[in-house]
């Protein structure tokens, strides 16, 4: 094995990248040594993805130089990125679906070259066994955990002699347990004298890996830590001053807000619901009562979620709003009972990109009065509703005509907020309030939460992020396998029964 | 019952199942191609009638049958091209182009062939055929199937060629891959555009033999408006082959053979109407994607253009 | 003002490039382009005569665009128009002759014009059905529905509904006494005021009526419609149903008020040439109007150029294809400038 050479392996400099209305990365230095792994810390919005999506080759710079071994180049496209031996594993995955392990890994070989699968085969098991992972190469990619595929794609930059490895948001989608195997083998790449890129929004897993920690916030580089800072420092200094380069010393959360709910009698009983791939599922939130539900994403909360709403159809079990029966109401029956589901695809089920502001408003309740007379657009109505609405939930947009496609995420939210929470509404579920939302935003959303909760509204707040749950919830249920695991009530020591739940131990 | 299984009607059945499948078969073959990739190319219709055209006048200008395939060839890739470059590079909607090319395809070449033919309206001369030793010596069915032009051949062998090409090497998986997660393909360093673009090619220039085909070997002249909803069979052909090339071979047999039942049930001595027969094909579509219709599985990606690093529906900006 | 100046130059364009395009194509067959269009322009619009036969041709076109209209801006893919004509115009001229010997003038064509509408729509029933319950992709469904239409027809007109009195092979004809009464002071048939009557309503209904907003909730996005609620499967047949009937209406407007009966192997084909005209117009029911009546015009001047120029008028189909390519192309730029529209 050759000595890692002196310098940087890959070096940014000065690197500018703009979108519409938003200054991505504002002229950021980076180094990234071979033999490290290097952590991207920073909230969502703060500039990750595209500062790696330049490395990866799929986004030019407008401004700035990438250097590899000092050497200045243009990463004009993924091949190019291949070729320079950066490898790239994005957080919703690169790989085919349909094909196998092994056709997936001979992706990007010339097509009419013939296929050599024993040797892609062989080549494969010897690298898993190195790292003592088991993975068949005849098996096909739909068919493997979040985990397992992304192990497969590390492997196949490996296989295709990358230097650099990048992980973008790695850690989102694996269990705990999950986590620390990534962490070892980020470790062990590392001790093979490979430069490994971490992206992620979570602190303590940068100060778990990190041997180096570069913090960015609105597109600056805010912060950088060595390994030398990392090893001596203590780690809560080192906690401290990372949150203050993060958040800007406006804290990033704390613990749990203590909170006088108005607790009253189950405005929303769930009782032995049967959904899609679950089994029966139960559950009660009293009236102004935030019951959060925490587990590792795809584990049955998406169709929970729409089932209560109405949207898809209950195999079994009962859903009752105020003691009544709702299972057979359809969505438009359970919003006007006060039944209300914030959907976290904003854009793809929530509300439709190119329809006005005013109309995504009223999307569940078209043809009603007095928005509509005789099935006829009443425009003025619309409109007025549509300003208050905007002006009450502080919504960011030049006007209710205003096509809700071209808001920022943080204003889609706002007016899903705005619908569901608005006119009569007596139970809530909200799916993942705040992914994909900046910090300020993210606040704004918890503080409607809560607001919601303290006037006495009913609320299943459905997240994956477990400091989210814990600073909101009254209880906690955790879900896995289509099925909850179990309720904990949200006090001291809440996160680690939640983990161990989470991790397969039976309340 | 014995009047229906005469011979004589077995070996036209045959015989007509053969002009009316090799066009559905490269055609179908072709459009496989394209979908696999994900393009769904509705203008296989136009390229197959330009192919037909071309084809046509290829084989009278020079009087060899081959000329004319490649006449055919070529003016399935012309069209076939546009559609590349409207829907692949620049992404645009495929279904509209795709009417667009058809329509525009008929029209051209009827007016190109009332132009040159509508005085004369020539023939071909007849097709000389290679049998094959052996085979072609076979009752009743050996010469409808084994006494025939090599073009017949070498369809049959395509489809061959092509199931082993699409297991055996990386085209296969490119293809697959441009369909299913063209972004899977694009971050592993191959590329998409190109893929598609050669996809849609490679269907252009099967449709257009298809094409030539039809006119040349099938009827020996070219008439407008001769494909009849040909390329729309194919369409539906390749979408319940689901990729798998010789499914194809199978399809444009059956559908050959419907196609061929007029004639057959005619030399057979009954006179069913031509109308109620040209609906057996077109029937037996929809019979099969009613009893299938749920499993004809099509790639993910199909009809939408890939633009790289296009805005996901996750939030986040990239 | 840009606005409009700018949608008026995003129409205009691709109409002249499209021009210049397809006047190559005449060109290169030796018939100069200037003298085609001239003579189209006057055998089309600007002779009474031929003004009046091309508003009678809008007729059809319109239902069929109106059709077209409310199943695409649902996002609904009804190819199958062609089928669903002929279909409607078969049953129309099955049912009206007969009955206008017992019944009144208006109570026949209203039998007619329904029987034609119930027609088609139930021929759009089985790939409504498919797309509503199993998904399957509704392009191909109402393709093969439409050559098997076309087909039916056929042998219906051959087979069941001859005529007994001709030796030609067609249905009974609609005395002329009988039919849609004319515009007053011309001869335009009355049904192009149904045809625009059916446009404007589309158009009013997809933009101003809680109905249409559902349907358009359903075209944008139909995980959308899902999670508001809406009966999407419920919606597409009635849709489907919707948009066949008024393309049948198409077949029995031609037939009740031009034709009076129909011939066997007749097929206008008006189906998939209305397709790149409403896409032209953006789905937008009024600049369909002025299209409609552009392709008329055409398409009546093209039938006398053939005759006398010699140029056959399956050109109209090469200038359509050229308008739609060049729209597409104009579309792209233009959508590169700015931002999507909807």
């Amino acid at each position: 094995m050759k000595a890692p050479p002196a310098g940087p392996l890959i070096g940014l400099r000065g690197i500018t990248k703009r979108f519409p209305g938003v200054v991505a990365n504002d002229h950021v230095d980076l180094d990234i040594h071979a033999g490290e792994v290097h952590v991207l810390l920073g909230e969502n919005g703060a500039g990750k993805s595209t500062l790696i999506g330049m490395l990866a080759g799929l986004v030019q710079p407008d401004e700035g130089e990438i250097r590899v071994e000092g050497e200045p180049v243009r990463i004009s496209s993924p091949k190019r990125a291949l070729r320079l031996g950066i490898g790239a594993v994005f957080q919703h995955g690169m790989l085919a679906p349909t094909l196998t392990v092994a056709e997936n890994l001979s992706l990007g070989t010339a097509w009419w070259k013939p296929w050599a699968a024993g040797a892609v085969e062989r080549g494969f098991d010897a690298l898993c066994a190195g790292f003592g992972v088991r993975i068949a190469p005849g098996a096909v990619v739909g068919d493997l955990s979040l985990g397992e595929r992304q192990q497969v794609e590390i492997f196949r930059a490996l296989l295709r002699g990358s230097r650099v490895l990048v992980l973008d948001e790695a850690t989102s989608m694996l269990t705990p347990q999950g986590v620390a195997e990534l962490g070892g083998l980020m470790r062990e790449l590392a001790r093979r004298s490979m430069a490994v890129v971490l992206i992620t929004h979570k602190l303590g897993e940068a100060l778990e890996f990190g041997d180096r920690i570069t913090v960015l916030r609105h597109g600056r580089k805010v912060a950088e830590l060595g390994p030398d800072r990392l090893r001596d420092e203590d780690s809560e200094t080192l906690r401290e001053q990372v949150i203050h380069a993060m958040f800007d010393g406006t804290g990033g959360g704390g613990g749990p807000i203590a909170r006088g709910g108005v607790r009253g009698r189950a405005v929303l009983a769930v009782d032995g619901l049967v959904v899609e791939g679950g089994s029966a599922v139960s559950f009660e939130v009293d009236a102004g009562e935030v019951l959060g539900i925490a587990g590792i994403d795809g584990n049955g909360q998406k169709q929970l979620a729409e089932t209560l709403a109405g949207q898809r159809r209950a195999l079994g079990g009962d859903v009752l709003l105020d003691g009544q029966p709702i299972t057979g109401l359809d969505v438009g029956a359970r919003r006007r009972l006060g039944l209300r589901y914030v959907t976290d695809d904003r854009l793809g089920e929530g509300t439709v990109a190119g329809f006005p502001v005013s109309l995504n408003l009223l999307l569940k309740e078209i043809g009603g009065a007095p928005f509509w007379k005789w099935g006829i657009e009443q425009p003025d109505p619309i409109r007025r509703h549509a300003r208050d609405l905007i002006e009450a939930f502080d919504v960011r947009a030049p006007g209710p005509d205003t096509p809700v496609g071209k808001l920022s995420g943080g204003n889609i939210q706002k007016v899903l907020l705005a619908r569901e929470l608005s006119g009569g509404a007596r139970a809530v579920i909200h799916s993942k309030p705040t992914h994909g939302l900046d910090v300020r935003n993210t606040a704004s959303t918890r503080r409607r939460i809560r607001e919601a909760a303290g006037a006495g509204v009913a609320t299943v707040l459905i997240s994956t992020d477990l400091d989210e749950i814990l600073e909101l919830a009254d209880r906690v249920a955790v879900m896995s396998d289509g099925r909850i695991v179990g309720i904990v009530a949200n006090d001291g020591d809440a996160r680690s029964r939640i983990a161990r739940l989470m991790a397969g131990d039976s309340a | 019952m014995d009047m229906i299984l005469s011979a004589a009607f077995l070996t036209s059945l045959v015989a007509g199942m053969v002009v009316s499948g090799v066009p559905l078969l490269l055609a179908g073959l072709g459009e496989q191609i394209s979908e696999k990739a994900g393009v769904l190319n509705i203008g296989i219709e136009g390229m197959m009638l330009a192919g037909a055209y071309a084809g046509f006048l290829g084989a009278y200008q020079t009087g060899s049958l081959w000329v004319g395939f490649l006449y055919g060839i070529g003016a399935g890739m012309a069209v076939a091209s546009v559609m590349a470059v409207l829907c692949v590079r620049l992404g645009l909607n495929q279904i509209v182009i795709g009417i667009g090319l058809t329509l525009g395809a008929e029209g051209l070449t009827a007016l190109l062939h009332h132009v040159r033919f509508s005085r004369s309206y020539p023939r071909l001369p007849g097709v000389e055929t290679l049998p094959l030793p052996g085979l072609a010596e076979l009752p009743i069915v050996g010469s409808a199937l084994f006494d025939r032009h090599p073009i017949v051949y070498l369809a049959v062998a395509s489809a061959v060629v092509l199931s082993v090409l699409y297991r055996r090497t990386h085209l296969g998986l490119t293809l697959r891959a441009a369909g299913d997660k063209p972004a899977a393909l694009d971050a592993a360093g191959g590329d998409v555009i190109r893929t598609r673009v050669a996809a849609v090619l490679c269907t252009g220039a099967f449709a257009g033999l298809g094409g030539a085909f039809m006119a040349e070997v099938g009827a020996g002249l070219f008439v407008p408006f001769m494909t009849g909803g040909a390329g729309f069979i194919a369409i539906v052909l390749a979408m319940l082959a689901r990729g798998r090339p010789l499914w194809v071979l199978a399809g444009a047999a059956l559908f050959g053979a419907c196609l061929s039942m007029t004639t057959a049930l005619q030399v057979a001595g009954f006179d069913v109407p031509t109308d109620v027969i040209q609906m057996l094909p077109f029937a037996a579509v929809m019979a099969v994607l009613i009893v299938f219709g749920r499993g004809a599985s099509l790639p993910a990606a199909l009809g939408s253009a890939y633009v790289r690093g296009g805005r996901g529906s996750d939030g986040e900006r990239s | 003002m840009r606005a409009v100046a700018g949608g008026v130059a995003l129409a205009v364009v691709p109409v002249l490039a499209a021009l210049v395009l397809s006047g190559a194509v005449l060109w290169l067959l030796g018939t100069d382009p200037l003298e085609y269009y001239a003579y189209v322009a006057r055998r089309g619009l600007l002779t009474p005569s031929g003004l009046q036969a091309t508003v009678t041709r809008m007729a059809p076109l319109l239902l069929v665009a109106a059709g077209l209209i409310l199943a695409f801006r649902t996002g609904l893919w009804n190819l199958g128009s062609d089928g669903q004509f002929m279909l409607g115009a078969t049953a129309a001229a099955v049912v009206a002759p007969p009955l206008a010997e017992v019944l009144p003038g208006w109570a026949a064509l209203g039998a007619g014009a329904l029987a034609a509408m119930v027609a088609a729509a139930l021929w759009s029933l089985l790939p409504a059905l498919l797309k509503a319950r199993h998904g399957i992709n509704e392009i191909v469904t109402t393709l093969m529905m439409s050559f098997l239409g076309l087909s039916l027809a056929n042998a219906l007109v051959k087979l069941v509904f001859l005529d007994p009195g001709t030796t030609v092979p067609q249905t009974r004809t609609l005395a002329v006494a009988d039919r849609l009464p004319a515009l007053p002071g011309t001869i335009v048939s009355g049904g192009v005021l149904i045809g625009l009557a059916a446009i404007v309503a589309v158009h009013l209904a997809m933009t101003r009526t809680s109905f249409g907003l559902k349907l358009r909730v359903v075209g944008a996005s139909p995980r959308a419609a899902i999670h508001a609620g809406l009966p999407v499967p419920l919606l597409t047949v009635a849709v489907f149903a919707l948009s066949a009937g008024l393309i049948g209406l198409a077949g029995a407007v031609e037939v009740m008020g031009v034709l009076g009966n129909v011939r066997a192997d007749w097929n206008p084909a008006y189906g998939l040439s209305v397709i790149p005209l409403v896409f032209l117009a953006r789905l937008n029911g009024f600049a369909a109007i002025v299209y409609v009546l552009l392709f008329s015009a055409l398409q009546i001047g093209a039938e006398s150029a053939a005759r006398r120029l010699g140029v056959p008028a399956y050109f109209t189909l090469v200038l359509v294809a050229n308008l739609l390519i060049v729209l597409a192309v104009v579309e792209y730029v233009a959508q590169r400038r700015r931002p999507a529209w909807t």
